[in-house]
């Protein structure tokens, strides 16, 4: 079963919440999952971009209180 | 009567096409100004790129090579005209000034306040970033002898002095973006 490490990007202005995602994703195993919680509204397009451009999955990505969860799999 | 003969692509042609790897994408950057207000956009980009898995280099050249020079060089170079150059333009990523509305420092410094209020990365984070994820940047050799830099007075990590033949190279890469900042 996959695991699901977890990064916190709250309060990280462009280009940092993907800088630091790119970052922590090389820690995670092939087929794993990777959360990060951001809360910079321009997270929402940067990170369906990242997903196309890197070929990690973008498997969910939700909005609550402010605060944008995306759930990334590792390629 | 006209007989249209089709040629074949010879075979070791076709096996070239099928084994060739996916292009990797490259984005390419001349970083030729030094002040606050290029230096930014440029970490930005190349950071970006370089997390999106794209082949990021940087041609530090002209004043751009000044922010990459360590920050506690007050005044770099060997002849007196090349000192005053850096007197100008004080070196060092945690020196960088506005090309507009500087005001003798007053822009840098609310764009300072305003950019730690927002929590905004701070040239010198970005410019740890982009080592951090393989940005490579490229300092031209010929402007390092113009403005009296030695490898020296550069910060650790730089990559080989080039010069604009390889930047061209670079920039007419398949799948590459070419930005001058």
């Amino acid at each position: 079963m996959a695991t699901a490490t977890r990064l916190d990007a709250r309060g990280m202005k462009c280009p940092m919440p993907i800088v630091k995602t790119a970052q922590a994703i090389k820690d995670v195993s092939r087929g794993d999952l990777l959360e990060v919680f951001a809360t910079d509204p321009g997270a929402v397009a940067d990170f369906g971009a990242w997903s196309r451009s890197t070929g990690h999955e973008l498997v969910a990505s939700s909005v609550e209180d402010g605060v944008y969860h995306f759930v990334l799999r590792r390629k | 009567m006209t007989a249209v003969v089709e040629t074949p692509i010879p075979q070791p042609f076709s096996q070239a096409f099928e084994s060739a790897e996916p292009t990797t994408k490259q984005l390419v950057i001349i970083n030729w100004s030094g002040e606050l207000d290029k230096m930014w956009p440029t970490l930005i980009m190349s950071s970006a790129a370089a997390a999106s898995g794209y082949k990021t280099s940087v041609f530090i050249t002209f004043w751009g090579l000044l922010p990459f020079v360590k920050n506690q060089r007050r005044v770099v170079g060997e002849n007196w005209m090349q000192k005053m150059l850096t007197l100008m333009q004080r070196p060092g990523i945690d020196h960088l000034k506005l090309t507009k509305m500087n005001f003798m420092g007053m822009g840098p410094w609310m764009i300072g306040k305003l950019s730690k209020q927002y929590n905004v990365a701070t040239p010198a984070e970005l410019l740890e970033a982009c080592q951090a994820l393989g940005v490579e940047f490229i300092p031209c050799q010929m402007t390092m002898e113009m403005f009296g830099l030695k490898r020296e007075d550069m910060i650790d990590g730089l990559g080989d002095p080039a010069g604009a033949a390889t930047v061209i190279e670079l920039m007419t890469q398949p799948n590459t973006a070419s930005l001058f900042i």
